[in-house]
């Protein structure tokens, strides 16, 4: 879900007047967008003396523009995060969806000779030889969630589950329905965009853990991780399926346009699930007035840890709660279900989409 | 065809003797040309949905959603009509439905009620459409240039405005969502608007001075000059007018998926002008009919319905509406030749 919409945005300093007409338009804007009460991720996890301050460490951070609620929550908590700690210089560089830049920008953290680099790359394989180069440099590299092809550029890897998310999803829907002893049920997917590495996981992931209930996927259809895609896609999707027993929604910004569609066509009948947990989608499930009953996250706290992680390799720490001394090699985040009974607890995870 | 000099026969710009002849007989219009094929096209689709899935294709619910899924993009096809008869074209049409969306979800518009809401995403849409005309007609820019360029600046605009956040349309502004859910005769009332929009606009074209006039900008501007007709004024107007259509096309979108969003309308300028050449009309220009348009947007509203009731995947969807395009240009073509001599 990371990689998306917008694509077209980086066109736009390109042309005079259309910026100029832009500038104008802009000045008497109606006090934008509403409110990002997108909180600062909690952060109240186990510490064991590793949060008392300890030497003084620059961390270099560098990730896409956001054209995402998701993609903007990584880099909101990962300032959130640097900021809590005084032993912590946070250096982020300008978020850029161009290869080339991005480039040019961990190129200057390394010239900077930080004290580590946390790096979401617009493309792993793209970055891969930058990333490499920092590591020679001595500069430990944190690679947030996509992955880079070469084990020598970085330290450490932290990031989700797409196919955990396939799974997590499974197991709900196969638990649910085996409960109200449903037989040959119809189960429908809307994933993201088809053709992403990503979207294959998660629906791979999905048909493994339903299989193992003896259910499989009856209708699957891609939408692009928009509200619309979303919309036009679950409309359709709806009069496929007079009868529907769980459906499967793999982003909780599309959802939005799915769940209309669902409170349009007056269908009810369902439980559905949503995927990465948007503040939206975890309103809707604590209201439990919709179909939406869970959703299995993939959760952009991981910017959080991924701080938390250069810090400790910086000063060359351990995690406490575990035996080594030194943090581990990879880090795979589990996707979690968020329901009704334990939405409270994740709301102030949500991001906002 | 283009010659000023040399007075034509039936008087006047090609446009002119076919809008006249649907004036009289608006049935033949239906079946003449282009729209055989058309018609024949959407009858093998119905038979092939009929066929394939005889429990779901055919039932009530799914012509409705069928149709209010064509709704949004209809009526923005509307307005590409009108552009592309005059002889320009409309790049921004998917971009400016998401800023006027965008712009009429914001928390401050959102203060002032659903009906402030709809306004404003009327102006919002009419306001960029004008600024549009005046650099086409005005500012001598290329109308693929103009156009491109408030493309870009109005996906921009729309992305700063909304900070790239999906604004949901507020409780007590659900007066805008019940457009989708509140059904008249068993109908959504945006269906009800869609079908509006087209009647006026057919009236708009086939009716008055307004769609005289845009067949005979398209079909010759300097002709159209000698007879008097201000151009210049009129493809601003045309612009303006996609523009407002945009606008209505935002309320629509926000209706049904009770958001703005600056993804809204992502491509909506590539299927609208799909289904405006299928639908027959010249993109030079000057030859071209609202219905047309409609039945070609149809065409490809029930290739994704009936690709999603089979369980077929997007690609082949694309692979389909490709083929379309082409085969029908081609037929176009071969019904313009056998008229010509």
């Amino acid at each position: 879900m990371s990689e998306n919409v917008a694509r077209r945005g980086f066109l736009i300093g390109g042309l005079g007047g259309a910026a100029l007409l832009a500038a104008g338009c802009t000045s008497n804007e109606p006090s934008a967008a509403p409110t990002s009460e997108a909180a600062p991720a909690a952060t109240q996890a186990a510490a064991g003396g590793n949060d008392e301050p300890g030497t003084k460490v620059t961390i270099g951070f560098s990730a896409p523009a956001a054209d995402h609620g998701w993609i903007a929550a990584i880099a909101k908590n990962a300032e959130a995060t640097a900021q809590q700690y005084s032993d912590i210089e946070f250096k982020p560089v300008e978020p850029t969806n161009d290869i080339n830049q991005q480039i040019s920008a961990v190129e200057s953290l390394i010239a900077a000779k930080v004290d580590a680099l946390v790096i979401l790359p617009n493309d792993g394989e793209q970055l891969n030889q930058i990333a490499l180069r920092a590591s020679e440099a001595g500069i430990p590299v944190v690679n947030l969630d996509r992955i880079f092809p070469d084990k020598l550029a970085y330290r450490t890897w932290i990031g989700g589950d797409n196919y955990g998310m396939g799974v997590a999803a499974g197991h709900y829907i196969g638990t649910a329905l085996k409960e109200k002893n449903v037989s040959n049920p119809v189960i429908v997917e809307i994933q993201g965009i088809a053709t992403l590495p990503l979207t294959q996981d998660r629906s791979k992931g999905f048909a493994d853990a339903l299989k193992t209930y003896g259910f499989s996927v009856t209708a699957q259809q891609d939408a692009q991780f928009t509200v619309e895609t979303g919309n036009e896609v679950a409309t359709s999707l709806l009069q496929a399926h007079s009868k529907i027993d769980a459906m499967w929604n793999h982003d909780d910004d599309q959802g939005i346009g799915v769940l209309a569609a669902i409170s349009e066509a007056g269908r009810d009948e369902f439980i559905m699930v949503g995927g990465a947990g948007s503040a939206n989608a975890m309103r809707a499930i604590k209201d439990d007035n919709t179909v939406l009953k869970a959703t299995v996250t993939y959760s952009p706290t991981m910017a959080s840890s991924a701080i938390k992680i250069a810090r400790l390799i910086a000063q060359g720490k351990g995690m406490s709660d575990l035996v080594e001394n030194q943090v581990p090699q990879s880090i795979t985040l589990a996707s979690e279900t968020i329901t009704k009974e334990n939405v409270e607890q994740y709301l102030p995870l949500g991001f906002e989409s | 065809m283009s010659d000023p000099t040399k007075p034509r026969t039936d008087t006047g710009p090609p446009g002119l003797a076919t809008a006249r002849q649907a004036v009289a007989n608006p049935l033949g219009r239906l079946i003449e040309g282009g729209h055989v094929g058309l018609l024949v096209a959407i009858a093998l689709l119905v038979v092939v949905g009929l066929v394939t899935r005889p429990d779901a294709f055919g039932t009530t619910s799914n012509l409705i959603s069928i149709l209010s899924l064509a709704a949004t993009i209809g009526v923005i096809t509307v307005g590409a009509t009108f552009v592309i008869i005059g002889g320009g074209i409309d790049l921004s049409v998917g971009a400016v439905m998401a800023l006027s969306s965008v712009w009429a979800t914001t928390v401050a518009t959102q203060e002032f009620g659903p009906v402030v809401m709809a306004i404003c995403a009327i102006l919002v849409g009419t306001g960029t459409g004008l600024v549009n005309g005046i650099l086409i007609a005005y500012g001598r820019l290329v109308p693929f240039i103009a156009t491109l360029a408030m493309l870009v600046a109005a996906r921009g605009l729309a992305q700063r405005m909304s900070d790239r956040k999906t604004q949901l349309i507020q409780p007590e502004n659900s007066a805008i969502v019940e457009l989708s859910t509140t059904r008249v005769l068993g109908v959504p009332l945006l269906v009800y608007v869609f079908a509006l929009v087209v009647a006026l606009g057919w009236i708009l074209l086939n009716r008055t001075t307004f769609g005289r006039r845009t067949y005979a900008v398209g079909g010759n501007p300097e002709a159209a000059r000698l007879a008097g007709i201000d151009v210049r004024r009129h493809t601003m107007l045309l612009y303006a007018l996609s523009g407002l259509c945009c606008g209505i096309a935002a309320i629509l979108i926000m209706a049904r998926t009770t958001t703005g969003s600056s993804t809204h309308g992502d491509l909506y300028e590539l299927d609208a002008i799909a289904a405006v050449i299928i639908g027959g009309t010249l993109l030079t220009g000057g030859r071209g009919t609202i219905i047309g348009s409609i039945l070609g947007l149809l065409i490809f509203t029930l290739i994704t319905n009936l690709f999603i009731l089979n369980g077929l995947n997007t690609s082949d969807q694309l692979i389909a509406k490709g083929l379309i395009i082409v085969v029908a240009v081609l037929l176009q073509r071969r019904s313009l030749k056998e008229r010509a001599p």
